[in-house]
Formats: structure tokens, sequence, C-alpha cells
């Protein structure tokens, strides 16, 4: 088990190191001259030069790469020059949200979407599972952001049950109660479509499971039925599901860009689209490595989870 | 193709999706042709009219232009960006995928490495970066997405080349000389079609929300021209005051997006061939019985000796209008202490009897159409679910085939067996882990201590079958139905386990239904034997008497088949031509067409049990002592 661990952390260096190439390059093909960009069209030509050397934008492609990562190595992710404040303090500020939002969403479509996977799979073809089908395939295909507002609409305005934006109340709120008022309507909007995905591929990895031999020697046993779907059947599908769940961190983590837009959540996601509007590049640059480092880590964690769930996996 | 199309239009669900799909596909087309006001025509008087008003049937935006028109041009900019990003992406992705699956080694190390490098982003911090390079705009957009999706068509194709690579026609091409490029084109790209076809209509609908989410970010298409998105974005500011410039395109987006995966899906069934041997159903935890079968009360008869007796069992295998008829009308009792045999080659229908009998059959397909099970006092085939769960395991139970299959690869063993005790008996766990380890003993497992923590897949196959063999003695039953407990093993452990089976049914005054297509493994095991053909019993009689008088030129033939130790090289004959399909009523002797013996008369009845001495043979002209 630690050797599986320590491999796949000696793996990831490179997965890490082509990310953080990646984003470089990508960044390096903005047209135009940061320096003219943050001093704006007027500056002379003198401080726009100054600037650059100040930089570091006066050396080579690879040199600027290697300088940046031996700053991210150390934690330094350079300065925001449109909030003009170091730009990890400010992921780390907005992480914070995003985190409250996407965990919450994720942990929301993780047990929903397997239950009903497993209830579609265990009833399947009556009307419980008839039902599921038709809900689950309005998730995944109804937008997430279009999901968010129709609710503003209804709970919002129509009910005036529940606040359209923010994560706290401008006056008077702050505590856990207020967050949560602020929390569901984003968090459901955003676990609406990833539950769809979960609950299809658990009511598939259920059936595919439900048809194997030792299904058959449990009943065979007289195990009772319930017993049957969720310590035999639903202990073999978790297998399979798992991996999803892995992947589907990613969808919750990019459809919360969305969401973050639409109830104006201070979130990493709005701090991006701000950053790229204002073509503030080491803010882009510093929050995609951030979140794609957070969801590398994150798809090791699973897998870890996975090998304990599946003991066959060591012995390959 | 033509049946592939009607496949998909079968799945009434898929047919919605397409006609959904259809429509808006020709609205978007017709758009141009269309008598509408011009979309980007601003007329600020007349600003968030209500739809249905008299001038424009959806209303106004914010700038007073006309909804509908800029729903329908939106639609089509959106359909025809979406679709153009699927195309790019499923076209790079596949290439990529093919030629690193083909090619393999280092080509395909590098290009699959980069994949998951571009995999371990989130999707749209990828595209929100390559938005970011290139500055928004719908083109950048259109980029952005297709360069994310890229991976994902990698990934899938690359798989089954890989596999397609290694595969004897491609290598002979190879060898004939001819040019990759041409073998890559022609050879290896038809057959990842239905592969690229599937991940194609998985994510097209993806790559058109995508494309409008961006565009709703302000990061797509840009004022005046709009794409659904940029008018779900630009509804927004409006939302409170005027939801329906939000809604309408919101519900557009939604129309499309669930049209293409109506569609996708019943595609993707068609080409899955799998679900078209209707493999992904759920086995129901008790076998279907047909109609009326349920009510029959159970007939009270005299008690006999018999641990269970068997009446006209009949079970089919039902799939749509095709009717498979697998058991046919078999009866036979299994008296107290007995091991009766039951013998005939694969498709004979035997396991399938074993399985009726505590309706483990799955269902679908299968279904008990007729007949009687009954054990002492209870009639099995029209129990209710929870009694006949209370008989499973702990008055009747089964040993199956293939322990590595039918042993939970994910639960130790020790698991496995003290569950099939606190199944059927209330006590503490320190109780049971102490009697399984008794089991264990008495199946002859050298450490029953180490045993019970492994997993199947750290035991060798003559163990996990006494682990099987010992879950079947867990609650001491009445009977234990064997189906081919020994078949999966080799000779040697096949030995070992009919000495422990045969040792402990004489230990314990067991009553064993004993399964096997060999001859030679009943004759050391069982009291009597039944020989099936053709889902019927067509001879049964004491095990000696079959083996040295067989009446039925079939377990004639089929002893002549069998190898003898001892007999040095015999001649085996095999048996010449197949059974009878089990579709087909039987009109005549099942076995008619392949017998030696045959008369025209065995070819226009079918034919009944004669009772001869102790044996009984379904035969109009039993073999005679020769």
């Amino acid at each position: 088990m630690l050797r599986y661990i320590v491999r796949r952390l000696l793996s990831m260096i490179p997965v890490l190191i082509g990310i953080t190439a990646i984003v470089f390059l990508i960044m390096s093909l903005i047209p135009g001259d940061p320096a003219t960009a943050i001093l704006g069209s007027y500056a002379t030509p003198e401080n726009v030069a100054n600037l650059n050397t100040k930089l570091g934008l006066d050396k080579p492609l690879i040199q600027r790469y290697f300088i940046w990562l031996g700053n991210l190595a150390q934690g330094d992710f350079g300065r925001s020059f449109s909030l003009n404040r170091p730009v990890l303090d400010e992921i780390l500020e907005r992480f914070n949200a995003t985190l409250i939002l996407s965990g919450t969403a994720y942990l929301l479509c993780s047990f929903l979407g397997i239950l009903t996977g497993i209830i579609s799979a265990a009833r399947q073809y009556e009307i419980s599972d008839k039902v599921i089908t038709f809900v689950v395939l309005i998730g995944i295909s109804v937008p997430s952001f279009f999901l968010g507002m129709m609710l503003i609409v209804f709970f919002t305005v129509q009910l005036r049950w529940l606040p359209a934006s923010g994560m706290y109340a401008i006056y008077g709120g702050g505590d856990f109660a207020d967050l949560m008022r602020h929390l569901i309507m984003p968090a459901l909007a955003l676990s609406f479509v990833a539950t769809g995905v979960i609950a299809r591929l658990s009511r598939s990895a259920m059936l595919e499971v439900l048809r194997l031999e030792y299904i058959r020697t449990a009943r065979a046993k007289g195990v009772k039925e319930f017993q049957v779907i969720t310590r035999h059947a639903f202990r073999s599908a978790i297998v399979t599901i798992l991996p999803v769940l892995g992947l589907q961190a990613g969808f919750v983590l990019s459809g919360s860009v969305y969401i973050e837009i639409v109830f104006q959540w201070p979130g990493i996601g709005r701090m991006l689209v701000d950053a790229i509007l204002t073509r503030d590049i080491l803010l882009v640059q510093g929050g995609v490595v951030f979140v794609a480092f957070c969801y590398v880590f994150f798809n090791l964690a699973v897998d870890v989870l996975q090998l304990w769930l599946d003991p066959r996996i060591a012995r390959k | 193709m033509i049946e592939f199309v009607r496949k998909v239009v079968r799945n009434r669900l898929a047919g919605l999706g397409l006609i959904v799909l259809s429509v808006i596909i020709l609205l978007a087309i017709l758009t141009p042709l269309l008598p509408l006001a011009p979309p980007n025509e601003i007329d600020t008087p007349n600003r968030f009219t209500l739809p249905f008003s008299d001038n424009a049937i959806l209303g106004t935006d914010h700038l007073g232009r006309d909804l509908l028109s800029r729903l329908l041009w939106g639609t089509q900019l959106s359909l025809a960006v979406g679709l153009a990003a699927a195309f790019i992406a499923g076209f790079f992705g596949s290439l990529l995928g093919i030629v690193a699956g083909y090619l393999g080694g280092r080509t395909d190390s590098s290009i699959m490495r980069s994949v998951d490098i571009l995999m371990a982003f989130p999707y749209i911090l990828l595209a929100l970066a390559i938005v970011a390079a290139l500055g928004p705009g719908l083109m950048n957009a259109l980029i952005a997405v297709a360069v994310v999706n890229i991976p994902f068509f990698a990934r899938n194709v690359r798989g089954v080349a890989v596999t397609l690579a290694q595969s004897d026609f491609i290598q002979s091409a190879r060898l004939s000389g001819r040019s990759n490029i041409s073998i890559l084109v022609f050879e290896l790209l038809p057959n990842v079609a239905s592969v690229i076809i599937i991940a194609f209509s998985t994510t097209v609908g993806w790559m058109i929300l995508e494309t409008a989410g961006l565009s709703f970010l302000g990061l797509g298409s840009q004022p005046p021209q709009a794409d659904l998105g940029s008018m779900l974005g630009e509804g927004r500011a409006a939302l409170i005051t005027n939801p329906h410039t939000s809604i309408i395109p919101g519900i557009m987006i939604f129309l499309i997006v669930m049209g293409i995966n109506l569609l996708g899906d019943g595609i993707r069934d068609a080409l899955d061939p799998r679900l078209a041997k209707g493999q992904l159903e759920k086995p129901s935890p008790l076998t279907r019985v047909g109609d009326g079968l349920i009510q029959s009360p159970p007939i009270a008869e005299t008690a006999s000796k018999a641990v269970m007796d068997i009446n006209h069992l009949s079970t089919n295998f039902e799939v749509g209008d095709a009717v498979t008829k697998a058991v046919r009308n078999v009866s036979f009792s299994i008296n107290s202490g007995e091991c009766l045999g039951l013998v005939g080659e694969s498709g004979s229908g035997k396991s399938v009897t074993a399985l009726s009998l505590t309706r483990l059959v799955a269902s679908p397909p299968g279904v008990v159409v007729s007949g009687s099970v009954r054990i002492s006092d209870q009639e099995l085939i029209s129990l209710p679910y929870e009694s006949l769960r209370a008989i499973r395991g702990r008055r009747i139970a089964y040993i199956f085939q293939d322990p590595l299959t039918s042993l939970h690869p994910l639960h130790r063993i020790g698991h496995q067996l003290t569950e099939a005790m606190s199944t059927h008996s209330r006590g503490t766990n320190s109780v049971f882990v102490e009697r399984a380890k008794n089991l264990l003993v008495e199946v002859r497992i050298p450490n029953p201590e180490r045993v019970m923590e492994a997993y199947p897949h750290e035991l060798s196959g003559g163990m996990r079958q006494r682990i099987g063999i010992a879950m079947a003695l867990a609650n001491d039953p009445d009977l234990i139905i064997a189906d081919e407990p020994t078949t999966a093993l080799d000779v040697t452990v096949q030995a070992q386990i009919l000495a422990i089976l045969n040792d402990l049914r004489q230990q314990r005054g067991l009553s064993v239904l004993f399964i096997s297509h060999d001859l030679n493994v009943m004759a050391q095991i069982c009291d009597r034997v039944a020989v099936m053909y053709a889902g019927e019993i067509v001879e049964m009689g004491r095990t000696l008497e079959i083996l040295e008088h067989p009446k039925h030129p079939y377990t004639v033939a089929l002893l002549a088949c069998c190898p003898q130790i001892g007999q040095g090289r015999q001649n085996l004959q095999p048996i010449a031509g197949m059974p009878p399909a089990g579709h087909e009523p039987l009109n005549s002797c099942a076995f008619a067409n392949r017998c030696s013996r045959v008369q025209p008369v065995c070819q226009q009845q079918p034919v009944k049990i004669v009772h001869i001495d102790s044996q009984s043979v379904r035969c109009l002209f039993p073999v005679e002592e020769s």
C-alpha cells in the first residue's frame, strides 16, 4: 500500500510539471505587451521597458518559465497587478469559497447519484426507475447556469425564500445559518448535472454486477435481497463507480465557474473570469495551476481509496 | 446501415430525440428564409415586450430586439459552433488515438503522456486558459472547447486501436508490405468507427453546452452577434424583472442537448452488442413462474421418504417472442441420504433444472412454466419470496461450478462463511467464526485461521471449491445441489474434491443432487443416475445398471464417448449431429435424428417413459442385453 502511494506520488511529478508547462505556454501566446497592459496605452516607452526588465519579461521564454517554476516551488505565485496583492493570497481566499460550494455540491451529487443509481437498478423497469431515469435525463441536459437562474426566479423572486447572491448577507449575516441559506441554491444547481451522470453510471455498474455468478451464490445462500443489493452488488459496483467519481470532481469544479458567476459567489472561478477580462496573466496562470494541482492530488486520493476497496489491484 | 437506423428508431426515446433535433436543425437551416425581424435591430421604446404580444411572438429583449429572431439565429450559431468543435475534436482526437494505438512504442507513450496531462485539468480551466490567451471571441471559444475534448477521443480510440493493432488481420496487412497510411485508413479506421461515433454522440451535447457556457461568461460570441449562451448571459442582467429573456434561450439549449442525449443513447444501445442480447437486465430474486402456477394449491399426498419430489417441471427462456424450452416436463425424486446424479451434455438442461428447484434461474429470461417441486410439506414453486429465501441455503444448499466466479471477490472467506450462518440463525459472530473454522477443518483445509482472512483470489482452485462445499454445509441442509462442482478443476484436484464430498455425504447422511457431464465421476459418487437430453430425462436407474446395461440409445452413445482409465486407446465415438433446437416443440423422439436405431415411428410422436425392471427409459425400442 505505502509503496503504491510512493510510486504514484513519483509518477505525478511529470504530470505536475507538464501542467505548469502547458499553462505557461498557453499564456505566452497572449499577443501584446503585459507592461503596456499594466501601464495603459499612454505610457512612455522608457517606462514600459523599465517595467519589462523589472518583471523579467526581457528574458527568453525558457528562462522565464524556469524562473516562474522556481518561484512557484517556493510558494511565490507573483503579484496580481489588477488587485495589487500577492496572487497566492487571493487564490487561497477565493479557493476557500470555491471549496465550500464545490465540496458541498460534490458530496451531494456523489451521495444522491449513487443512491438513485442503486434504486434505479434494483427496481429496473419499475415506476421508481422510470422516474429516476427521466429526472436524470433532464439533469444531464440542462445547463447548470440556466438551472441556477431558474432557481433564483422561483425561490428568490417568486417565493422570496432564499437569497440570490453572495456567500453572506451584507448586513447582519455571517454565521453558519446565513452561509447555509446562501449555499442551498448554488449547491443544488451545481450538483444536479453531476448527480445525473453518477446516477446513470451507478445504475449500469449495478446492473452489470447483478448478472454475475456470485450474486446468484448470495441468493442461493438465502441472503436478504436488500443485502444482496447493498453488501454484495454495491460492494463490487463501487469499484467501477469510484474512478468516475474522481473525474466528476473536475466537472463539479468546472461547473462552479458558471455557478459562481450566476450567484455572485466570491470563488476562484469568478476570479479567473475577471482576471481573463482584465488580462491579469499571473493571476490566471496561478489560479489555473493551483486548481489543477488540487485536482491531481484529489485523484490520487481516489486511487488510494480504490486500492483499499479492491485488494485485487495490489496483486497486478 | 438500414438495420442500424431501424434499431435506433425502434427505441422510442431515441426516436423522440431524433424528431426534436430534426425540427430544431430544420428551423436553424431555414432561419435565413423565414420572415423574421432583423435580429440586431434595436428598438428601445419597445424593450422587454412580453411573449405573445402583437409584433413579437416571443417578446423583445433589453434593447427591444425581437427574441424569436435572435433565438433562431442564435440556435443556428450555437449548433454550428458546437458541431464544428465536435468535428475538430473528433478528427484530431481520433487521429492521435489511432496513430498512438497503431504505432505503439515511444510514439504511443509520448502521445498518451501529453493526453494524460491535458486530462489532469478540470476541463474548464484549460478552456479558460486558452480563451485568456487568444482573447474572448466565438472562434477562440470554439478552439478552446475543441482542444479540451481532444483527449477524450484520443483515449477512447487508442484503447480500441491498441487491441486491433495486435489482431491477425492488421498483422497480416503489415506483413504484406502495405504502407502504414493505407492500413490506418482502410483497415483500422472502419473498425474503430463505432467507437468514434459513440464518443461523438456522448460529447457533442457537452460541447454545445460548453461553448454556450463560454459565451454565457462573456468569453464567446461578442455583441451584437448572439448565440444561445450569450443571450442567456444578457438575459441574466434582467433576470428578476424580465425572466422571459433568459427562459427562452435556456429552454432552447435544454431541448437541443436533451435531443442529442436521447439520440446518443439510442445510437449507443444499437452499437453496443451487450445490450442487444439483453444482458444488462437485472435478474429478479426469484425466477418468474408461468401464469396460474402461483395460485395452484400444494397437492396433498401421502408422505414419501423422498427429500424432494419434482413433478412435470418445465422451464423456458423467453426473450421477446422467442421461447427456448430448456427443461421439458422433468420428474424425479431424491430420497433421503441418496446421491442422485443428473448427467447430460452441455445444453441438455441439467443446470437449469437444478437452478429451477429453488427458482434461481436468471429471470428475465427464465420462466418456470409448469410443474411442482416439493420438500416434505412445502411446494416451492408457488412459495412467496420470504419463505423460499428461508429455505435457500438453510434446507437446500448449492455448490456451484466455478468457485472463482461464484465466490464474492471482495469479501474475505471468513465473512462469506459466517454470512451463510447469520442469514439463517441468530448468534454472536464469534460462535459463527468458530463454526466456520470447524467447517474448514471438515473440508480438510490445512490452516483455517489464515484462510478465513484470505480473499478468494489468494487461494487455489481446489481450495476455493472446498470453501464452496463448506459454505453449502454451513446450515446443515437437508439437500445439497452440486452443479458440476468438479468441472472447473484439474483431474487430481477433482479426485480430492469428490473424496471430500463422498465422505461428508456418508458421515452426515446428506442427500445430494449431483450434476455432471462426466459419467466416470457419476460412477464414483452416485447411487442413482438420471440422463438428460434436450431438456428431457431419457433414462433413469441405479448407477451400476445404467453404466453396465444402458437401455436408451443416447446413454449407450454417451458411454461410448467416455474415456475409461485403464482401457488403453479405446475408440471414442462422438455422437454425430446436433440436439434439436430448444424453440421447437418435440413431435418426435428428441434423439431420433441422431439415433442409430431410429424407426419411422420414432419420428411421428413424442415418446413416453416406460419402466423396465427398476430402470425407466424414454424409448420405443430400448436396447436389449447384448
